[in-house]
């Protein structure tokens, strides 16, 4: 891949990624966001931080399904961290939104309401991960201890789908959609981790 | 040839009554429109409105309503657009905005209410005798939703217990139960999820009695749109919002308590009571506070008034119950 089209291919994605967060901003700023602004936001942010999540995990199967995609890889951690851009957001709006700003909300919420506890335990797991995502980080961690800490994505996107479904009410389905998707991406890993072992000794 | 009788034309090609009454609104709007913005700047908000109008039907039609001593004071509405653009309303969607996309198919027109179980005579009420029995009154209610927003909405209608006369139930009635209208080829969102449908809900006898719960046709003057439960529904303000069943089709009086959608689907997130009750916590949030709706993102949230600020008129029903226990 040409890196004059790897450059353009990144200024496209980071426009993508900033669009939701812009209409967003542009609903707020001019009070468009609807009946319930509040839940919009929140909503939404949440929505993007797991599709987000979920695209940078679909890298690495599609880059060993198809080599010649090996290139998405330069994608990998630009979607990971607009992951937990979106699911930052989310949270601060949430704690403004739904807990006035105020920490003993925060905390009575964490205590008492486990979609609340596992979605704040998502972005824990995020958080490190986002902090360790520059080349500095790369460099000082070492690559083995590096990918062993970034393991932590799995369980990040694990606890946010979990977040997702006991966010909505029994019976409502529509967190189905990213759970099999996330399920295909997770399962895909071991298999194709087999499949090359397996290679080899076939030759 | 012989020259004979044209053919029947096809039921395919007949306008369905909602698009054909929703004529009459589509040419207001789409005159408005012409005159404000001039065609060009047809915005594509406006152009899926006209294309597919969310208010349909008989809603639209006015009401003529009498003033009632049982209307709440002293709150802000929350405007008709919010009222009728942000509705739960499974049947026709999960999303709150799909009910006002989807609710026009809700056929409306005839209707009846089926009365059936414990009354002298099992009966069937046709819509326009409801809409005849007594006078319709104005009542501002506070709407409270168990997921903690809130509304002040119009409605139109009158006590449930002028109805509940009407059906001559039996001393052994102790419940009363309501049943939604459901079609899956009409409502095919509902399958969407794995809830169990028709919709029902239930209300002990002195609820139902109780001169604040509302038999309602209309709100903001008008006969209910579609998405907000048309032609007939019911609302219980001290309740939280999915207590107030819509669409009726039947009420059935019972000697014991009936089961009812929500308390199937999650006994220990939705009570058979269900009061408006901030001390008591969904299982998932607080229920301390709400946003009322229509306010910008950033207003402060409000304190949520124990029976929604209607204890005065209801609390005495509970007495000595456990409300904790009976949430």
């Amino acid at each position: 891949m040409k890196k004059s089209i790897i450059i353009a291919l990144k200024a496209l994605t980071w426009m993508l990624c900033l669009l939701p967060w812009g209409l967003l901003v542009h609903g707020a700023v001019t009070n468009s966001l609807g009946p319930d602004p509040g839940a919009k936001i929140v909503l939404t942010t949440g929505y993007y931080t797991l599709t987000l999540l979920v695209a940078s995990l679909a890298i690495t199967p599609l880059r060993r399904l198809f080599p010649q995609l090996s290139w998405l890889i330069k994608f990998r951690r630009l979607l990971g961290l607009f992951a937990f851009f979106y699911g930052t957001i989310h949270m601060l709006s949430y704690l403004g939104i739904y807990a006035n700003f105020s920490l003993q909300a925060l905390l009575d919420d964490i205590a008492k309401h486990k979609f609340i506890t596992m979605g704040v335990a998502a972005w824990l797991l995020l958080l490190p991960l986002a902090l360790t995502s520059t080349n500095w980080a790369i460099r000082k961690l070492g690559g083995v201890r590096w990918n062993r800490l970034h393991k932590l994505v799995y369980a990040a996107a694990v606890c946010g789908v979990i977040h997702y479904w006991w966010q909505v009410k029994p019976g409502v389905r529509t967190p189905l959609t990213i759970t099999i998707v996330l399920a295909v991406l997770l399962i895909a890993r071991p298999i194709q981790e087999w499949m090359q072992r397996c290679k080899p000794n076939m030759a | 040839m012989l020259i004979g009788k044209p053919p029947d034309i096809p039921s395919s090609e007949i306008t369905p009554q909602d698009q054909y009454l929703n004529r009459r609104r589509f040419m207001r709007k789409a005159l408005s429109t012409s005159v404000a913005a001039g065609a060009a700047a047809l915005g594509a908000g406006r152009l899926t409105e006209i294309l597919s109008p969310s208010v349909s039907v008989l809603a639209g039609t006015k009401l003529e309503t009498v003033q009632s001593p049982l209307t709440t004071s002293g709150e802000q509405l929350t405007s008709f657009e919010d009222v009728t653009h942000y509705n739960n309303f499974y049947e026709f969607g999960v999303d709150k905005d799909q009910p006002a996309k989807n609710a026009g198919l809700l056929p409306i027109r005839p209707w009846t209410v089926h009365v059936e179980g414990k009354v002298k005579q099992p009966r069937t009420f046709d819509i326009d005798e409801l809409l005849k029995l007594r006078p319709l009154e104005d009542r501002v209610y506070r709407h409270r939703c168990v997921e903690a927003w809130s509304m002040v909405i119009p409605w139109v209608g009158y006590s449930l217990h002028e109805f509940i006369r009407q059906c001559d139930p039996l001393p052994s009635a102790k419940y009363v139960q309501f049943f939604s209208y459901y079609d899956k080829r009409v409502e095919k969102w509902g399958s969407e999820t794995s809830i169990f449908w028709p919709y029902s809900e239930g209300l002990r006898m002195d609820e139902a009695m109780n001169p604040l719960t509302l038999l309602t046709f209309g709100l903001y003057g008008e006969a209910l749109p579609n998405q907000n439960g048309a032609p007939v529904r019911i609302v219980v303000p001290w309740k939280y919002g999915f207590k107030s069943a819509k669409s009726i089709v039947a009420v059935r009086f019972l000697d014991k308590q009936p089961p009812t959608t929500w308390n199937d689907q999650g006994p220990s997130e939705y009570g058979f009571y269900s009061n408006v009750n901030p001390n008591v916590d969904h299982p998932r949030w607080s229920q301390k506070t709400e946003r009322r709706i229509g306010q910008p993102f950033y207003s402060q949230r409000r304190t949520t008034l124990m029976f929604n600020g209607y204890g005065d008129q209801v609390a005495s029903l509970y007495n000595g119950m456990d409300l904790r226990k009976f949430f």
